[in-house]
């Protein structure tokens, strides 16, 4: 019986080894995409440590002495930590609540134009801003917002006071730049999936009901938009779950002194205490407590999701 | 089509139209004020077209040795870095495509884990510090050669090609290289058209990994050094070092040197992205029905 058993398995063990060798090269390939991850994510994941350890600047990451908790302990009592967690949920929420609906409310619109080839054109360029760098974009902004600036001169024009140090030097304008320009650059390239939901709606849907006497709203709210449900769920839910990151390259440009209670979010609160200040351990500690809730948060949406609408993204 | 509709189509293509505008114009007016004598634009109140047109501005941005160093290495990492990402994530989707790859699940796991978690900025640092990479060309090549994302989007296109294509080529006695560079890559040219406009937009945009990782001036792409331009005043300086031939007309401005760069910078993304459009709306969708 045991004699059995083991050749049974060497015969199993050898066949194994046979398919191995017959995907030699593809194993080769499929690991060294594994290497790569391992080091460029996996490693970092490790380098966690560094939150919990008296990390010194001059030594290699994992050499330094276990500290414990003493860097959350920090974290909890730093004022500072709050201002930047209030401006990274205000600028997030805003961007839901005003930037979600926009590049739906957009593909519809496109839908409804009559000429396609004015349709392909708005289209196109809608894209435009998408490809554009925030470092471009944060130029534009600084450039409009600046003494003779096409925004200055605007605002002045409508009888307005601009502030004294131009709209990024005032705190107070800061979520609303940040929110806009958004907009302004993503609208077109996040309608693309609203627009392809939409093309792959069956015409006859809207021809039946256009002989039944709908008119346009009606064939709107009653095939459209229950059409593109689906697609309007998953986004949403990834979208809230996204609720703690922050445009980090928009906010690093647009960022000055003068706006920096506003434009603190908890990302750029990281790269300062960091890399400016080199409190590298404290710095990983708040980086590594924001990753723990943001995918606690993505594991509840996704939940949600998936009970909502039958889809789940992980 | 009766009255209600008319009257909507009408406000429909205005609207439309007015996101035209909106979208257009500030392009336009950056350009305009880019070919305006630099002292002259300083006063404000040019909108549509320049009012002292000059070229001066764009031949300050190219007789600066800063600029063009700069606009050079942004080119090199642009195609070295698209290339590099482009092959080597395709060739890694590639074995993913194979269902009897033996590992498969595992990772397939491994991957996307790295899509809901990371390290965070400082490890991502202190791991490209500790692999030397500072102060060095390839940190713009190698952290950025791979990413699991496109790999999924690779591999599903790869999955929908006609299998007896590979099979007959193996019985050909093809090696899987082979069958990957002289098979495969060439039936999927709408996605690599579209992986390479991703990773070359991602190249010809990044500022950030320079930021952290680059201290000589003369590895710094041009992102970056619009970033100093733009975020530190660095203009200033700039104009001090071209050329006292060009620098003795008192018209030049460091804001119309920084709007003349920023014109070059985006023209090429301009001119490219229209041209892909059918591909990277395609491979959006790939992603998101996948991902």
């Amino acid at each position: 019986m045991d004699h059995l058993t083991v050749t049974v398995g060497l015969k199993s063990r050898r066949r194994f080894f046979l398919k191995l060798r017959r995907q030699t090269v593809i194993q080769i390939m499929a690991l060294s995409g594994l290497a790569w991850m391992i080091i460029f994510n996996y490693i970092p994941m490790a380098g966690i440590y560094v939150a919990f350890s008296d990390y010194n600047v001059a030594k290699p990451m994992f050499s330094a002495p276990w500290a414990g908790f003493k860097y959350f302990e920090q974290f909890l009592n730093d004022a500072k930590i709050y201002e930047a967690l209030t401006n990274t949920l205000g600028i997030s929420i805003l961007n839901i609540v005003i930037g979600f609906p926009i590049p739906i409310i957009f593909a519809i619109l496109l839908n409804e134009l009559n000429s396609v080839r004015y349709k392909r054109i708005v289209q196109t360029v809608s894209y435009l801003p998408h490809f554009v760098s925030w470092v471009i974009l944060g130029g534009f902004m600084i450039n409009w917002t600046s003494e003779t600036g096409l925004i200055t001169d605007l605002i002045k024009k409508v009888g307005l006071v601009p502030p004294r140090l131009g709209l990024l030097g005032d705190p107070d304008y800061f979520w609303g730049l940040a929110v806009g320009s958004v907009i302004w650059k993503e609208m077109g390239w996040n309608a693309i999936i609203y627009i392809a939901a939409i093309a792959g709606i069956n015409p006859e849907l809207f021809e039946v009901a256009t002989i039944d006497g709908a008119n346009r709203w009606q064939r709107i709210l009653h095939i459209t938009l229950p059409s593109i449900k689906g697609t309007i769920a998953i986004l949403f839910t990834l979208t809230v779950a996204r609720l703690l990151d922050s445009n980090f390259e928009q906010i690093f440009v647009l960022y000055n002194t003068l706006n920096a209670s506003r434009s603190t979010v908890v990302d750029i609160y990281v790269y300062h205490v960091g890399m400016r200040l080199g409190r590298f351990s404290y710095a990983t500690a708040v980086g590594l407590s924001r990753s723990i809730v943001a995918l606690i948060l993505l594991i509840i949406s996704n939940r949600v999701s998936d009970k909502l609408t039958g889809v789940s993204f992980i | 089509m009766h009255k209600g509709g008319k009257v909507f189509n009408i406000i429909n293509i205005t609207l439309m139209t007015l996101i035209l505008f909106i979208t257009l114009y500030p392009f336009w007016y950056v350009f305009a004020v880019s070919f305006n004598e630099g002292k002259d634009a300083a006063r404000g109140g040019i909108y549509f077209w320049p009012r002292m047109f000059t070229l001066e501005n764009y031949e300050a941005v190219f007789r600066n040795k800063d600029l063009t160093t700069a606009f050079t290495i942004s080119i090199l990492r642009t195609i070295a870095g698209t290339v590099v990402n482009v092959l080597f994530t395709g060739m890694v989707a590639y074995a993913m495509s194979k269902t009897h790859l033996i590992g498969r699940r595992i990772y397939m796991l491994l991957g996307t884990i790295t899509l809901f978690f990371g390290g965070g900025l400082i490890p991502y640092f202190l791991l490209i510090r500790d692999l030397g990479l500072k102060n060095n060309f390839l940190v713009y090549i190698l952290p950025a050669m791979f990413n699991f994302y496109n790999m999924i989007i690779m591999m599903t296109f790869f999955k929908e090609l006609p299998g007896e294509l590979c099979e007959s080529a193996e019985l050909d006695g093809a090696g899987d290289l082979r069958i990957f560079l002289s098979i495969i890559l060439p039936l999927s040219k709408p996605i690599l058209a579209t992986m390479a406009l991703f990773a070359g937009v991602y190249h010809w945009n990044d500022f950030f990994m320079a930021v952290l990782f680059i201290d000589r001036r003369e590895l710094l792409p041009i992102q970056t050094v619009l970033f100093k331009i733009v975020a530190e005043g660095e203009a200033q300086r700039m104009l001090s070092r071209l050329p006292s031939a060009v620098a003795i007309r008192r018209t030049l401005t460091s804001e119309a040197i920084k709007l003349a760069t920023m014109v070059v910078t985006t023209v090429p993304v301009i001119c490219v992205y229209p041209f892909l459009q059918k591909y990277f709306v395609k491979g959006m969708l790939i992603g998101s029905v996948k991902g």
